[in-house]
């Protein structure tokens, strides 16, 4: 019998073999469709089919969320990956052999973060977001041009440096459950490490999680540790920073908070909720005021992707079913909405051949149909109504207004602060006087209208069955 | 027990001390061997763990560290170095005695940091675990105060080192993990030396001082 | 107990009296060994004695613009340094004195010596002496922590700071392996090098400007202040030696209770120990060259770094020797 997890994990790797031995890069595309489309039918299966604890692998109502969307863009993603891949190879950015690398890479990164997304075990979270986070520093020195050797290089020492404290953190918490579950697998277990946080010694978890929190929080972005994040998501391929943004910093997230599970199990330690609060804090309202100075719209994006991860790290900082119900959505909203804008800066810059604000001007006069699909998706995620982000963001204040009134300020003038600057970028590029060239677009747009629609559904109406699942992960959280 | 306790102390605590020498080293060349000497030391404290717990498992990573951090890197390095005809001094970000004084900063750090833990069954594991840190925070020291490329990567594993001392320290850690963090070096050596040759070839020079001029947004 | 206060006061009139006297054949012993291992005869092992004869019999010439501390720098720097020395347990632990030895003492002694010479070699307004005081100064802002550091560790591990106590202490205790422990006697042998004018900090055979730091101070003596001078680092070279023979080697030496014949016994332990060591101190400075000025910072703060990780996993580990 092969469960829905097992094809979630093993079809993207067994899908990088094969795309290693195909030579022609339009095959490799069409492949690389058709395998992320088996890895999203297997993750809609996961969601329908039933939960279940393993030894190694966990299937819960939490997971499954994340699983859901990093399936879902991975395999939008790779339909606007093969529309749009290969205008790079006709501008002699990319060679045939370094996009079937591509390809590959592309599928082995899917099945790792899938990997750590359902693994039951800390160790083996580990490896798999690891491993993700090094192949993504790969393709983001994809170009080799000098920029993207730097973003990789300065990429790799950040993530590096993430990785090692991450694995600090793993070792002291097997430590701290080594007394009561025993010497082996078990203390390493996240459901029976969970169950066991209570009669765990709180030093040892204070020492973890603060390990944890900069180590995974690094690959998170959150505000000091984020140096890396603008410089990969610029100088990498553009369907790589759509998953940059959209995936692997939730992956990275969902670490976070399995640890803060534990750690929150037991009364003693300390708790990891004011310490998410202040730097999802930070990271929101220092990326705001960055979004200001952003010459790059590849970097504006980017300083955007931060302060959403920092509201939901400030949402989930703050507990309960109700908010950790509205990050949760945030982050769904987000993934959608971020990869979306990432398909549609890879439109734009293809039209304009450059990725700088300064040469992007006026895409309503060359380009009308993109121009207004591009100012609603930075409509969308800059939390204007109607859509999703909206949904999120308003409950995220309410319930932060509902418990702390003050409190609620503070997030709200990071995202007032955000929305006056993307408004400000977005009008720079949509109007204006056109300069440049003005190519025509051939990737496909069905990708970024689809996230959309999703998004603009998700605002509209919430399916009660959504909602009761969202709420039962929600929970989960504590 | 005592003895047993103090000779994988002792271990430990020459890695430390090879730290500090990685640290205090003018040329390449002498950071390599520092490096190849804390990789043997670790093959050493782990070979040790492995027989007076009886967990032959664990001397397939002391084998690991040993060939592959103990001779077959060092030894690829030092050919880099060679055939590049890159620099042979150390190119400093701060001096020497400064990068010592915040080893030493960081040492306490780690100490204090461990010493919070509670006596009890862990405490055995405590005393390594602190070195194993100290050892990690020198590693990132080095990724920070060295520049050139080749030191960089030397402060990567040296960091890796500290991670399998810690994970050796904790006593029945599955060796999944280990063989995974073996693996991970692997890779990391992959990717590092794709950059060495990348960088190399666009700027002829592996100084990352040279990528600064990228940084920030272009203009 | 009376009779025996005369002994015990004797015995430790012998041992100030046997630090001085062997001090000379200590520093021929290295020069010797030296001298050997690079193929030459060598001078006598006696030399010290004749030259320290020579210098006492010949006119002192002091420059005109000397001022008082200059001339009486040289008694004052010999007497500090031959306490310091005597304090040291050498032969055996329980002297009559020994409450005096106490290492925090001995850094003071060491310290009110140093300073005095470096004020001495920049009395004369010569350019070599201030060159030599600055550097000597420099070397003694790292070596010294890194004194105190190592007294700690050890004050740590034997809960006491009395040198006689922390002998008897390693006497008493199995040899263990200590990380602490070890860096402690590598950071001593920095420290001793450092403060003995040792390769690499200094080279004592060479007048050469560029590299030269305790002759740079003393270019100014001679006659029988000289001698008082060379006399002092003589002594100074046997209080290291002895001070690592009692802490890290301790075995031979007359415990507390010993009588006369302990003490015998422990005078020909130390005093082969001594030599042994001095002779180990020559082979040391053949195979090794001298290093830059501007990098002796480093090499010293060596000492320093190993001194404060001794310290710190003294602390660590406390638990582990308790």
């Amino acid at each position: 019998m092969i469960h829905a997890y097992q094809v979630v994990v093993a079809a993207p790797y067994v899908a990088a073999l094969v795309l290693l031995a195909i030579p022609g890069y339009r095959i490799g595309a069409i492949a690389n469709v058709a395998a992320s489309g088996v890895t999203f039918a297997a993750g809609l299966w996961l969601v329908f089919g039933e939960r279940s604890v393993g030894d190694y692998a966990i299937v819960d109502e939490f997971n499954i969320v994340f699983i859901t969307i990093n399936t879902l863009v991975g395999f939008t993603t790779a339909l606007f990956s093969a529309s749009y891949i290969g205008h790079e190879i006709e501008t002699g950015r990319l060679t045939p052999a370094s996009l079937r690398f591509y390809h590959a890479m592309f599928q082995a990164m899917m099945g790792s973060m899938n990997l750590a997304l359902v693994a039951n075990n800390i160790g083996l979270m580990w490896v798999g977001l690891e491993l993700a986070t090094l192949i993504t520093v790969v393709m983001v020195g994809l170009y080799r041009t000098p920029q993207a050797i730097e973003a990789a290089w300065k990429y790799f020492i950040l993530a590096s440096v993430g990785i090692s404290l991450a694995f600090f953190g793993t070792i002291l918490i097997y430590l701290a459950g080594q007394p009561t579950l025993g010497e082996g697998v078990p203390a390493m277990t996240w459901s029976l490490l969970q169950a066991a946080a209570a009669r765990m010694d709180p030093a040892i978890l204070d020492l973890a999680f603060i390990f944890l929190l900069i180590g995974y929080g690094t690959k998170v972005g959150l505000a000091p540790l984020h140096a890396w994040l603008p410089d990969a998501h610029a100088e990498g391929p553009t369907p790589i920073s759509a998953v940059l943004s959209g995936l692997l910093l939730n992956v990275a997230l969902y670490a976070l908070l399995r640890f803060k599970m534990i750690v929150a199990g037991q009364p003693a330690a300390l708790d990891p909720g004011p310490i998410m609060i202040v730097m999802g804090l930070v990271s929101l309202i220092f990326a705001a005021f960055m979004l200001y100075q952003r010459r790059d719209i590849k970097r504006l994006f980017a300083y955007s992707s931060i302060e959403h991860m920092g509201l939901m790290v400030f949402a989930f900082g703050m507990g309960g079913p109700l908010a950790n119900f509205a990050g949760l959505l945030h982050m769904a909203m987000h993934s959608l909405t971020k990869s979306g804008i990432f398909f549609g800066v890879g439109h734009i810059a293809q039209a304009k051949g450059s990725q700088r604000i300064a040469d992007i001007k006026g895409l309503s006069v060359t380009h009308p149909r993109l121009a207004v699909a591009f100012a609603l998706a930075v409509f969308a995620i800059s939390g204007l109504p109607p859509f999703g982000v909206f949904t999120s963001e308003f409950l995220i204040l309410t319930t932060t207004f509902a418990r702390e009134p003050w409190l609620a300020l503070l997030p709200a003038f990071g995202l007032l602060v955000g929305f006056g600057a993307l408004l400000m970028r977005l009008q720079d590029t949509i109007f204006g006087e056109p300069v440049g060239p003005a190519h025509r677009v051939d990737a496909s747009s069905v990708p970024m209208v689809l996230h959309l629609l999703l998004v603009l559904a998700a605002g509209i109406y919430l399916p009660p069955a959504l909602v009761a699942w969202f709420r039962r992960a929600a929970e989960l959280l504590g | 027990m005592n003895q047993v306790y103090d000779i994988s102390h002792l271990l430990a605590g020459v890695m430390l001390v090879t730290s500090f020498a990685l640290l205090y080293q003018q040329r390449i060349a002498a950071v390599l061997n520092a490096f190849a000497a804390q990789s043997i030391t670790l093959a050493l404290a782990v070979a040790w763990a492995a027989w007076s717990e009886n967990r032959p498992d664990l001397f397939i990573t002391a084998l690991i560290a040993f060939s592959l951090k103990g001779v077959v890197i060092p030894v690829a390095l030092h050919r880099t170095v060679a055939r590049l005809g890159i620099h042979r001094e150390v190119e400093k970000v701060v001096g020497v005695g400064a990068a010592l004084m915040v080893g030493l900063a960081l040492t306490a750090l780690a100490q204090a940091l461990v010493v919070k833990i509670a006596q009890g069954p862990a405490s055995q594991a405590r005393e390594e675990l602190a070195l194993a840190l100290a050892i990690i925070l020198m590693g990132f020291l080095m990724m920070i105060v060295r520049r050139n490329a080749v030191t960089q990567i030397v402060g990567f594993m040296s960091m890796e080192n500290g991670l399998i001392l810690a994970a050796t320290g904790a006593r029945g850690m599955p060796l999944v993990v280990e063989i995974s963090v073996a693996f991970s070096v692997l890779i990391a050596l992959f990717v590092f030396a794709v950059f060495v040759f990348r960088i190399r070839e666009r700027f002829d020079t592996i100084d990352i001082e040279a990528l600064d001029r990228m940084r920030g947004d272009r203009r | 107990m009376t009779g025996n206060l005369v002994v015990q006061f004797l015995a430790q009139g012998a041992q100030m009296f046997f630090v001085l006297l062997i001090a000379p054949l200590a520093v021929g012993v290295v020069r010797r060994v030296k001298a050997r291992l690079m193929r030459r005869q060598g001078a006598p092992l006696l030399q010290g004695y004749r030259d320290l004869a020579k210098l006492l019999r010949k006119e002192s010439v002091v420059a005109e613009n000397a001022s008082w501390l200059f001339r009486s720098a040289p008694s004052l720097i010999f007497a500090l340094t031959w306490v310091a020395a005597a304090l040291i347990p050498t032969f055996a632990s329980g002297l009559m004195y020994n409450w005096a030895a106490d290492v925090v003492a001995l850094v003071a002694l060491l310290g009110a010596a140093r300073a005095l010479l470096a004020l001495a070699g920049m009395d004369v307004g010569t350019s070599f002496g201030g060159i030599g005081s600055s550097r000597e100064m420099m070397i003694a802002t790292l070596a010294e922590p890194a004194m105190m550091l190592i007294v700690l560790t050890l004050a740590i591990a034997a809960g006491t700071t009395r040198l006689a106590g922390v002998a008897d202490f390693f006497i008493a205790e199995p040899l263990a392996v200590r990380v602490s422990m070890a860096l402690s006697l590598l950071a001593l042998v920095i420290v001793a090098l450092a403060e003995n004018a040792r390769i690499p900090v200094d080279n004592p055979v060479t007048h050469l400007e560029l590299t030269m730091v305790h002759e740079a101070m003393v270019l100014e003596y001679s006659g029988r202040h000289l001698a008082l001078i060379e006399a002092a680092g003589m002594l100074k070279l046997v209080l290291y030696l002895s001070l690592l023979i009692c802490l890290f080697a301790p075995f031979g030496m007359a415990p507390a209770t010993a009588g006369v014949d302990g003490w015998a016994l422990g005078l020909l332990a130390w005093t082969v120990k001594l030599l042994g060591g001095a002779a180990l101190l020559g082979v040391w400075e053949v195979s090794i060259a001298k290093m830059r000025v501007f990098r002796l910072p480093d090499f010293v703060g060596i000492a320093f770094v190993f001194a404060f990780l001794a310290i710190l996993l003294a602390f660590l580990s406390r638990g582990a020797i308790e």
